[in-house]
């Protein structure tokens, strides 16, 4: 993974002291509650419900056990002991004192970590596939890309006060993507054109929100040492042009819409124009530079079959399952992906102990060459395991907790923490999900009804997610009282697509028996071996709506 | 209070705002509005007034002014609107104007060392705020990643 340099890390340091300064000006009085707001925000500060939230940064979900541990240590120290893994794959404290953010902050600067930019209206963590550099089919391993992106973006001196948040996405994966990549503001493809050239598809102008939009494809091929000129240009059309009238119309997406795909693409090439083979074009030496902290490990020559692995596996049917859920094929033989589950019955999903931090980081340490990742689906992932570790790395994660065998399929949700713990939420989230963790929590009928995407937001905001789930539920508010809209039809995928609202919201209490409807329409639609999604596609939206509105006699 | 100042100095300001309902007034050292400019070309070359630009403006409007006149004033009107920001590298950097920009409007302290990077020269601070406490935020970052009006290459050529 990416080591800092003495610039990298004296760039982090600054800001530790600068925000240090800004907070004794702003507990001093010197900086109002307004002028205070997007510095707190820009260094990932929320003031919520109960307490500060502070958002550290994980970049494109990579840590290795050290930062993993200096996480569980603040959970401990500063915290309740716990901490949330977010849909933009960072990790997020709930309870710490605003005076010790810088305190906080200090730390996570000894193990190269920040909150740079996981808040405010600039740009912030760019994400990608949690399989990247491990999964066959990828294309180049896309983290070099984030982390370049990650140090052009860091306190872009023309981009720090933009209309409204801006997040970017990069995917290399040649039929999968992990990413969401194209729900983002800019998502960014890695291809190679016909004369076998690396370059980027670039997409611009997809987000959730208020008016969920699958982005649009604006440059077809864009050459690999053009990427930042590129988005240097893109970020200037949008600075200059985006709406800062109505927070609800200024994200980019609204911008190229109301242009149109052409006409915007048009004019960041005018301004592309004047940027290309500038001296932010990248150079070889720099693209393999960052490529150089992304090599592999160095992995033992393995057998792709392994028989004490067999063994267990006929043995054990708990392992079984777990094993035929939770872990993928690796690209090198003898090697395997695991996800380490945060979606235990009776935890919000996402959330993880002090404690379950440790054992990652003991796990990562011991298994899988002191690597760990967060999921925008809010897991843990271990990249490196041997298959002959398989078994006893079940073990160890099923005694603290994590290995819930229930990745990708419907308890595996994605949760916004909503009403419980933020400001912004109309209604409450982690009850839904806990309710609907307790409905379904027999795991044969879990695995019979296959992968599905349940995503739940508390509000229009959509950190939840909940317009590409392939089944979404929305808190609203109506006259003070906590209602939940079902929408079907979403995906984040390569066939990305938002969810279509299925009519009248329910009451807290009926989402397990409406979701129990929409299952049943499922189970006696499907064909054989057809998910959620695709019965979905084929059947339509009547047969649900019918179901779960019919009058009951 | 006088609260101009450069990245290094408190400045006296010979400046002044044009109010636009009084016709009479003097166009020398005069700051006139973006309108004003366009439709007095001619003489607001001849005076050498500074232009006051609001963030929505159109540079390429401007474009025969700006050989012309020694001073440009961007206005923030909050710190938020980081539209200003453009407006001053494309003015240092596209236009090639040689002159002063100025911000002024919401000029808040955190906010000078972006300003700073891209090609501002002279900041009028909000009310209110210190001027000599305001001349150590010029400094916040030694070596930032990005190329601007200030570094003419990113780091990553800068180190080579």
């Amino acid at each position: 993974m990416y080591k800092y340099d003495n610039y990298d890390q004296r760039i982090v340091d600054e800001r530790v002291a600068q925000f240090r300064e800004q907070t004794e000006r702003y507990l001093a009085g010197e900086l109002t509650e307004e002028q205070f707001l997007p510095l707190r925000l820009q260094n990932g500060l929320y003031v919520q419900r109960y307490a500060p939230m502070l958002r550290v940064a994980v970049p494109y979900g990579l840590m290795s056990s050290d930062q993993v541990r200096k996480l569980a240590h603040i959970a401990r120290t500063y915290d309740k002991g716990y901490a949330h893994i977010s849909t933009r794959t960072n990790v997020q404290f709930n309870w710490p004192e605003l005076a010790r953010v810088p305190d906080i902050l200090e730390e996570l600067a000894s193990v190269q970590m920040h909150a740079i930019q996981t808040s405010g209206n600039c740009i912030r963590n760019t994400t990608t596939d949690q399989y990247a550099g491990v999964v066959d089919g990828e294309l180049v391993d896309p983290r070099p890309y984030c982390e370049i992106i990650r140090q052009w973006s860091t306190f872009h001196p023309e981009f720090a006060f933009l209309p409204r948040k801006f997040k970017i996405a990069v995917n290399s994966h040649e039929d999968d993507d992990r990413a969401a990549t194209l729900l983002h503001d800019v998502g960014i493809k890695i291809v190679r054109n016909k004369a076998g050239e690396l370059g980027y598809a670039v997409y611009v102008g997809g987000g959730l929100g208020r008016t969920p939009i699958v982005a649009s494809l604006v440059k077809p091929f864009l050459p690999e040492k053009h990427l930042l000129t590129y988005l240097d240009a893109i970020l200037r059309v949008y600075n200059l042009n985006g709406r800062r009238d109505n927070k609800y119309k200024a994200r980019i997406k609204i911008l190229v819409k109301a242009m149109g795909v052409e006409a915007f693409a048009a004019k960041v090439d005018e301004e592309w124009q004047h940027l290309v083979d500038g001296p932010g074009t990248l150079t070889d030496e720099e693209i393999n530079r960052i490529k150089g902290h992304f090599t592999p490990p160095t992995y033992e020559k393995l057998e792709s079959e392994n028989a004490e692995l067999i063994a267990h596996l006929a043995e054990n049917k708990a392992f079984a399952n777990w094993y035929g859920r939770n872990v993928v094929k690796h690209k090198q033989p003898g090697y395997a992906i695991v996800t380490l589950t945060l979606k235990k019955l009776g935890t919000p999903p996402g959330d993880l102990t002090d404690k379950q931090l440790d054992v990652a980081a003991d796990l990562a340490d011991q298994y899988s060459f002191g690597e760990i990742r967060s999921t925008h689906e809010q897991n843990l992932v271990l990249a490196d395991v041997k298959l002959s570790d398989l078994f006893d790395v079940w073990q160890k994660a099923k005694a603290n907790g994590f290995a819930t065998p229930n990745l990708g399929l419907l308890t595996d949700m994605i949760c916004c923490p909503g009403g419980d713990f933020c400001a912004l939420a109309n209604a409450k989230s982690i009850p839904v999900a806990e309710a609907l963790q307790e409905k379904f929590d027999d795991l044969d009928y879990l695995h019979d009804l296959g992968e599905i995407d349940l995503n739940i937001s508390g509000c229009m905001n959509a950190c939840g997610h909940h317009h590409i789930g392939h089944i979404g539920i929305l808190g609203v508010d109506k006259k003070g009282e906590e209602f939940y809209q079902v929408s079907l039809g979403g995906s984040s995928s390569t066939d990305a697509s938002v969810g279509k609202i299925l009519g009248p919201s329910f009451a807290r209490v009926d989402m397990p028996n409406v979701i129990e409807k929409i299952l049943a329409v499922y189970v006696e639609s499907r064909i054989e071996g057809e998910r959620f999604i695709d019965t979905y596609r084929r059947v339509g939206h009547t047969p649900f709506k019918e179901r779960v509105y019919a009058k009951s006699n | 209070m006088q609260n101009l100042i450069n990245q290094n100095a408190i400045l006296n300001d010979e400046w002044h705002l044009l109010d636009s309902a009084d016709e009479a007034s003097s166009l020398v050292n005069a700051i006139v509005s973006g309108d004003f400019a366009l439709n007095n070309a001619e003489a607001v070359m001849a005076a050498k007034c500074g232009i006051l630009l609001t963030p929505d403006a159109q540079l390429e409007d401007y474009k025969a002014l700006l050989s012309a006149v020694p001073l440009v004033a961007i206005e923030f009107p909050a710190f938020a609107d980081g539209r200003g920001y453009s407006l001053a590298r494309l003015l240092k950097e596209r236009y090639q104007f040689e002159g002063e920009i100025r911000a002024i409007g919401d000029v808040l302290i955190d906010q000078l060392f972006f300003m700073k990077r891209c090609g501002f020269d002279t900041y009028a601070l909000k009310d209110g705020l210190s001027a000599e406490k305001a001349l150590n935020y010029f400094q916040t970052f030694q070596d930032p990643y990005q190329m601007a009006y200030d570094k003419k290459d990113p780091l990553f050529r800068r180190k080579a």
